[in-house]
């Protein structure tokens, strides 16, 4: 019996396959990163800290056939076990991925595993982040649907991922966006563009809680619209979620809002943005018991300056989904060549300002706690800030080609991150720190260039100053070489430098690395996702292809 | 689920026969232009002549290094062979207000559209970025690279001159 349906399933596979969805083509990546850890007594790692298998892998390859109108694809993770710094729920190997998505005229569906995004992800969002091990993506089915022109419509109902499981609740949204001037016949010869767009979003988890009655089906919904207009931009996003009591927000039975609004203006050689938000009770877990992140339906963005130099990337924002209210400003100006400042070449200037407070909070009455479990939990003013300063930053960078050989880049950042809040140092409190990068690249000859970065970041609180030195030497397309020291010496009690050595090999789409070195202990955050990187000695590579 | 993986199996190798030497054709997503509007990545048009597909995002050093890099010879390019640099910016709601202004800032003088969702990213299998592809006329991927090291557009370029 078996046989039999195997093989009238390969009939059907291969007489679907010759009709509809030969001449197709196959594609994929693969991706692995190991590292061997050593014990280091400067660092504090002993044999207690380490686990015994020290050779530690995670890798994954994905595999996708697509022709005009279907495409299938699997991806196979291992991670044997899975590097330190990761959740150990991702020890283990199997197919986490894989979907077949047919499009017929204006339709698209998707079985299987898919990624998506309503609006601006406040209120739905999918994703994969793999240098933290993220991956929320949906075990479901998703449609897309374009009835008009101009008319866009999503609807999906699935489980998320949880590592090699799947999260407990049953996540269903829908989403349209129209884009009213290709709808309306009237508005399209008009000088500004309108987008107005809304979403709902619902959850079922059944209710095993001893204490609290709890809501099984938790609903959501969200309005947004953009308008362009010539170099302005203009945009809000709003969020309404009903009282979902979860572990995040210590089981109150409140509301929760997300409100996001930017503007921009842009023309050649100048930029401005402006972008405010303000965010209470607003983290949505389709398990509510988990008080990670793991199975977030939502995705509430840092509005700060995402930095890439090492230095600046120690103390990290983080959205506080219990409540925050914040604003960023960027302005990106280039002075013109053959300026006084601007130079033959002229001259880039980024200017950013951000920053994030508490929202206000009010106990319901004389008696209750703000934030007691089983209750509404507090009142808020919408428009009023709290008492608490959560994180602020002003950065600055120039950078100017000096000559044709030369790149000049200087940066200038300053930090107020308040560790209590974001990361649990009560300690600790606010850290306030000044860090000033200066880059510089120089071209040797026709593909051969070298980097160095100096950086300092000083500070009186937690661990101290840091100093820090690279340089870097490439030759297109080839080959990088890089040395690089961090040296932790502004605290009496643990002067620590961290050596890194590393090089790296790259041909069309595959790309070999290989480092040796002593890595700081750290919150490594991309998106709104932070994972926690353990310190480590050790050797390292990396593969990555695709094909 | 061993069953499952057979027939994903049969059906991948029963694939591998149909695609022989097919190259890698740009697929049809959805993106989004710095105004907003939904365009299917099947509408890319240069007239026959050779595309780039740039992936970037406004937190990626050596993805800005590489378009200032090309923006600078942009011209000398476009004269020479016609081709047309279309930058792809993979930027999450953290960061997708602000690549117009990034990039009008810079003075990149290309087509930029947002791969909000990472559709695009995803089918054609970019790890990191930057990745650079290069389109024939008939839009098929005739070169990709990864990562940018100094130098690597004059590389880009002897590319687009052998079309």
């Amino acid at each position: 019996m078996n046989k039999l349906f195997y093989i009238s399933f390969l009939f059907c596979i291969n007489s679907l396959l010759a009709q509809n969805i030969k001449n197709g083509t196959l594609s994929g990546n693969f991706q692995s990163h190991s590292q061997i850890y050593y014990e280091d007594e400067d660092l504090g790692i002993n044999k207690e800290s380490l686990p015994e298998e020290r050779f530690l892998t995670n890798s994954f390859a994905n595999i996708n056939y697509s022709t005009k109108n279907f495409s299938t694809g699997v991806r196979y993770e291992a991670n044997q076990n899975s590097l330190l710094g990761y959740d150990k729920r991702y020890n283990g190997e199997g197919i986490t991925y894989r979907y077949f998505q047919l499009n017929s005229n204006d339709l698209e569906v998707t079985v299987g595993n898919f990624y998506e995004q309503f609006g601006s992800g406040m209120i739905l969002r999918a994703y994969e982040e793999r240098s933290l091990g993220y991956d929320n993506a949906f075990d479901g089915v998703r449609l897309k649907y374009q009835p008009f022109k101009g008319v866009y419509l999503k609807s999906l109902v699935g489980k998320q991922r949880l590592f090699f499981d799947k999260g407990e609740g049953i996540v269903r949204g829908v989403d349209s966006e129209i884009s009213l001037n290709e709808t309306l016949n009237i508005l399209s010869e008009a000088k500004t563009q309108i987008l107005i767009g809304g979403s709902m979003v619902s959850k079922y988890q059944e209710d095993l809680n001893p204490t609290y009655i709890l809501p099984k089906n938790v609903a959501s919904w969200a309005a947004r619209f953009q308008l362009f207009h010539g170099k302005w931009t203009l945009g809000a996003e709003y969020v309404y979620k009903y009282n979902d009591p979860s572990a995040t927000n210590n089981f109150i039975y409140k509301e929760g809002q997300a409100l996001m609004a930017n503007m921009s203006y842009s023309q050649r050689g100048l930029g401005i943005s402006l972008a405010s938000k303000r965010i209470d009770n607003m983290s949505f877990n389709s398990d509510r018991n988990l008080k990670g992140q793991e199975v977030s339906i939502n995705f509430l963005p840092a509005l700060t300056r995402q930095h890439t130099y090492t230095l600046a990337t120690i103390y990290p924002y983080t959205t506080i989904a219990n409540g925050e209210m914040g604003i960023q400003t960027e302005l990106n100006y280039k002075i013109k060549k053959g300026s006084l400042i601007g130079g033959t070449y002229g001259m880039n200037v980024l200017a950013n300002f951000s920053n994030a407070y508490s929202i206000h909070k009010a106990p319901l009455d004389e008696n209750t706690v703000i934030g007691t479990p089983g209750t509404k939990g507090y009142t808020s003013n919408f428009f009023e800030l709290g008492d608490e300063k959560h994180f602020q930053e002003f950065s600055l960078e120039l950078s100017r080609k000096i000559n044709r050989k030369l790149k000049l880049i200087g940066s200038f950042i300053n930090t107020e991150y308040n560790s209590k809040i974001i990361v649990g140092y009560d300690y600790l409190g606010m850290i306030k720190a000044n860090i000033i990068v200066l880059e510089a690249q120089y071209k040797l000859k026709a593909k051969h260039a070298l980097r160095t970065e100096i950086q300092h970041l000083s500070t009186k609180q937690h661990e101290g100053n840091w100093a820090m030195g690279l340089i870097e030497y490439t030759v297109s397309p080839n080959y990088f070489f890089a040395l690089q020291n961090m040296y932790n010496y502004g605290n009496n009690s643990n002067k620590i430098h961290y050596p890194n050595l590393s090089a790296g090999y790259t041909r069309g789409t595959n790309r070999f690395a290989l480092g040796y070195g002593k890595q700081r202990q750290g919150i490594n955050c991309v998106g709104g996702v932070c994972r926690e990187v353990p310190k480590s000695n050790g050797i390292s590579l990396s593969i990555t292809s695709s094909f | 689920m061993k069953r499952l993986f057979i027939c994903t199996f049969i059906l991948y190798s029963s694939t591998l026969c149909f695609s022989q030497k097919a190259a890698l054709l740009l697929p049809s997503i959805d993106v989004k232009s710095l105004e907003g509007k939904t365009v299917n990545t099947a509408h890319f048009n240069n007239e026959d002549h050779p595309i780039v597909l740039a992936f970037w995002a406004t937190w990626c050093k050596p993805c800005t290094k590489e378009l200032n890099a090309i923006a600078d010879v942009y011209e000398e390019w476009q004269e020479e062979t016609k081709v047309k640099v279309i930058a792809i910016s993979i930027d999450d709601a953290r960061n997708t207000p602000k690549v117009a202004p990034y990039a009008h800032g810079k003075d990149w003088p290309f087509e930029i559209y947002i791969d909000t969702n990472s559709d695009l990213k995803r089918a054609l299998n970019v790890n990191a970025i930057p990745h650079t592809f290069l389109l024939n006329g008939d839009k098929k991927v005739v070169w990709q690279h990864t990562s940018y090291l100094d130098g690597d557009e004059e590389v880009l370029y002897e590319e687009i001159l052998k079309l």
